[in-house]
């Protein structure tokens, strides 16, 4: 499922990026190239700048320091509707106004493409249904949101982005709050996307399914990264004791190959 | 309103909202027609609808048609152009703090706009020439000291709070206002009957001078309903859908002002129908802002002529101000909110 990382293209870029909030600095002097068409994962512990950073790659955050690159160019040049033509991000808590029915939803996704002057067009139309049925919830399309489970209502966020029409997508942690069921549907939809020339950059907090579903990792801890690569060659016990403080015996998923944890545990100095 | 005009093979449920908002505001607008007639033909004078339906055809006592023409026509404009502008103003202030419970008038604005109105007649200023614009510029202290509040921990975070601040502020302000009501009589003769809201003995003139405001708050409105809908979705996502969360609120808090001070300009401040208004359009067309503001014209314009209409027959041959019957109607409406076992979001 997984494609191997050649030297390829990057449209975006982090290049020696600082994020802070007020003066707590969260990310210092980041450098990092995101490959083109493939599922990136960001993992790392809690509190380690994952979500910051996705918010900086989308000009959502500003930099203390350094800049995003997107098209090689700095993203602040861009105007913030070009912005939001190449880069669609999801945040991780999402709010709807009651009764909001998926297809309206999805239309907020073609904002960008529209204006004052231009409003809600036939290709809009098409697209609202491309992303209805990429994101198969055709059947959900009346269905206000706050009806659906949680599976069907995340997929029916990723289809706002879709909506979109951006050869980016970031997603902040997209399967948070879901059962493995819900989870793999829309890990499911996210390879879809990728097979179809998206570029996918997703903070994922598990990085079992980060291994599973991902072609790129980046580690990062304390607002830095640590490791970045095929999951299979970056994922180490090492790595995963530096990152979250357990020792871990890796094995590979029998049928698909990507490393598994087996007997996570505490180290014993950290046992009482 | 981009709710409507596709061009493509619609869908079932979109054709359906389509349908309906025409439906609700051919509706509103036929209601809106009757309440109008009622305005012009009721009074609490001696010329009843009879005799008044004679002056409005254009036969009739000459008193008739002085009455129906003179008197009740300008007000029925006047509670028209007052009514939408609140209902729209409502719409928006709700939709910028995310709080159904956020009403110019509970929130200090229109508490705000009179007290400017008072200073500046206090300092000298006559009441003609200056009113509009202190009016707006009071309006805007106040939605910045709500915003303000908002802005506060534990304030902005909780509807009903943000509402006990902003009747604290509206009662500081209005004690001020009395204050200075007791301190000068020329000042208080001027605004004494305007301080507690009412259409009754305007002019159409009066209307001129706040028609500029009114068309500036809706350019405004016009431009921003399409963000302001994306805000709804949150901050993050309005910005990464290309809009600027922080402009828009801005603007809106600029129409806001413009229209609350407009409206308070000419009728004095008229509590809850911002909250009314938007209440109901909500309730009948759905969460989406762009269709709450549209159905908010017509819904405010009919609150207030219909409010205007039952205040002169309550106690007659007097009148009641407006103010006390948009209360008594608004009342029950907060406290449902109030009640709801969630507060809807926005």
């Amino acid at each position: 499922m997984n494609r191997p990382v050649t030297d390829g293209d990057s449209r975006l870029q982090a290049d020696r990026l600082g994020l802070a909030y007020g003066r707590t600095t969260i990310v210092r002097e980041l450098s990092l190239a995101l490959p083109d068409g493939r599922v990136t994962a960001i993992v790392g512990p809690n509190g380690c700048g994952k979500s910051t950073l996705l918010a900086g790659l989308a000009r959502l955050h500003p930099p203390s320091g350094g800049g995003v690159v997107l098209d090689s160019r700095d993203i602040r040049d861009l105007p913030t509707r070009e912005v939001a033509r190449r880069i669609a991000l999801l945040p991780q808590h999402t709010v709807a106004p009651e009764g909001l029915t998926v297809a309206e939803l999805i239309r907020f996704g073609r904002h960008p493409h529209q204006g004052l002057m231009r409003q809600w067009s036939a290709e809009d139309e098409r697209v609202l249904a491309e992303s209805l049925a990429v994101a198969d919830i055709e059947a959900l399309a009346d269905r206000p949101l706050d009806a659906l489970s949680g599976g069907q209502r995340q997929r029916a966020w990723i289809a706002m982005a879709i909506a979109q029409q951006t050869p980016l997508l970031l997603l902040d942690e997209p399967t948070s709050a879901l059962d493995l069921g819900h989870q793999l549907e829309v890990f499911e939809l996210i390879r879809a996307l990728a097979a179809s020339g998206k570029t996918v950059v997703m903070v994922v907090h598990d990085l079992v399914s980060a291994c599973r579903f991902a072609d790129h990792m980046v580690a990062m801890l304390d607002g830095d990264v640590v490791a970045e690569g095929p999951p299979a060659e970056v994922v180490t016990p090492a790595l995963v004791r530096r990152l979250y403080g357990i020792e871990c015996t890796l094995i590979e998923d029998p049928v698909t190959g990507s490393p598994m944890l087996a007997n996570p545990r505490r180290p014993a100095t950290a046992r009482s | 309103m981009t709710a409507a005009g596709s061009n493509g093979a619609p869908r079932v449920g979109e054709a359906g909202t389509r349908m309906r908002m025409t439906g609700l505001t051919a509706a509103c607008a036929a209601v809106l027609a009757l309440a109008c007639l009622a305005s012009l033909l009721l009074g609490a004078g001696s010329v009843d609808a009879g005799p008044a339906l004679a002056g409005l055809l254009g036969h009739g006592s000459e008193e008739a048609r002085f009455v129906v023409f003179e008197l009740r026509a300008p007000r029925t404009v006047i509670a028209l152009v007052v009514g939408a502008a609140l209902g729209v103003a409502g719409a928006l202030l709700q939709a910028v703090t995310r709080n159904p419970l956020a009403e110019p008038g509970l929130l200090g604005v229109s508490a705000g706009s009179a007290f400017a109105v008072a200073v500046a007649l206090t300092l000298g200023a006559s009441a003609a020439t200056l009113r509009s614009t202190v009016a707006q510029l009071g309006a805007l202290g106040g939605c910045l000291c709500a915003i303000g509040a908002g802005r506060l921990r534990g304030v902005g975070d909780d509807p009903v709070r943000l509402v006990l601040a902003g009747a604290a502020l509206s009662s500081l302000l209005a004690a001020l206002t009395s204050m200075l009501l007791l301190v000068d009589q020329r000042t208080a003769d001027e605004i004494r009957f305007w301080v507690v809201g009412s259409v009754a003995g305007r002019r159409l003139s009066d209307l001129s001078g706040i028609l500029p405001s009114l068309a500036a708050a809706a350019l405004i409105t016009l431009a921003i309903a399409r963000p302001l809908a994306a805000l709804a979705l949150g901050d993050r996502v309005a910005a990464g859908l290309g809009h600027r969360p922080g402009t828009v609120r801005l603007l809106a808090v600029i129409a806001v002002a413009l229209l609350v001070g407009a409206a308070t300009a000419v009728a004095g401040p008229i509590a809850f129908v911002g909250l009314v208004v938007p209440f109901a359009a909500r309730a009948l067309a759905g969460p989406d802002i762009r269709r709450t503001l549209w159905l908010s014209v017509p819904l405010g314009a009919l609150v207030v002529v219909a409010a205007d209409v039952v205040s002169r027959l309550v106690v007659q041959p007097s009148e009641l101000p407006i103010g006390v019957l948009t209360a008594l109607l608004g009342a029950p409406v907060l406290i449902a909110v109030v009640r709801a076992r969630r507060l809807p979001t926005l």
